[in-house]
């Protein structure tokens, strides 16, 4: 999984049957120190999260199928299952 | 899933069975303020896109999953066009305040 931080809400009208009705977040992946790492990629939310929220993002299709009980044909790959309070980083 | 833009359209006579009536577009992946990120691909087309549209699109075995039927030979995915994406005010919370640091503990490797 993924550390991320919400940047905002994407709005489409024409989408997949499987998106219908779910919110869909562009976060970007943070580091260690709240620095951001790579480029920003979607996910869906299935937490309520909001915008400056530190989320975790899984990226794995199987277990997003798992989840979503939406039965085995789940074109959804990123999924905010969490969002964070706090990260405590042990000073090396 | 990312944000992309097509860029154009793709023509293949011959395909792997399945595949048939799909269409294909070849599409630039880009991040949220629309900055390109790597090289462009071709991904199959689920919602009727059109050259020069932004789109989201699903990537790996999930791509399949979009098609019917989905036991297909396709690694992306366009499964949405995008109205609008809305992150200006995501820098006034920087990440950095969800972060502490702690001292380090004796005899534990970090």
């Amino acid at each position: 999984m993924k550390l991320c931080r919400v940047l905002g809400p994407v709005v489409s009208t024409a989408k997949h049957p499987t998106y219908v009705g779910r919110k869909l977040l562009v976060v970007q992946p943070v580091d260690d120190r709240g620095g951001d790492l790579g480029s920003s990629f979607l996910a869906v939310d299935d937490v309520q999260a909001g915008v400056g929220d530190l989320v975790l993002v899984m990226q794995e299709g199987n277990g997003v199928r798992q989840l979503l009980k939406m039965g085995s044909q789940v074109p959804i790959r990123s999924l905010i299952v969490g969002i964070v309070d706090q990260v405590t980083v042990q000073q090396p | 899933m990312n944000l992309g833009r097509v860029i154009g359209t793709v023509v293949a006579t011959r395909k792997y069975e399945g595949l048939e009536g799909v269409k294909f577009l070849l599409i630039q992946p880009l991040d949220h303020g629309q900055k390109k990120v790597g090289d462009p691909i071709v991904a199959a087309d689920t919602v009727q896109a059109g050259p020069g549209e932004l789109i989201y699109y699903v990537n790996s075995r999930e791509a399949a999953l979009a098609l019917d039927p989905f036991f297909v030979p396709v690694d992306a995915a366009i499964v949405g066009i995008v109205d609008a994406v809305s992150t200006k005010d995501a820098d006034a919370e920087p990440a950095s305040r969800h972060f502490a640091t702690s001292a380090p503990v004796k005899g534990v490797q970090p």
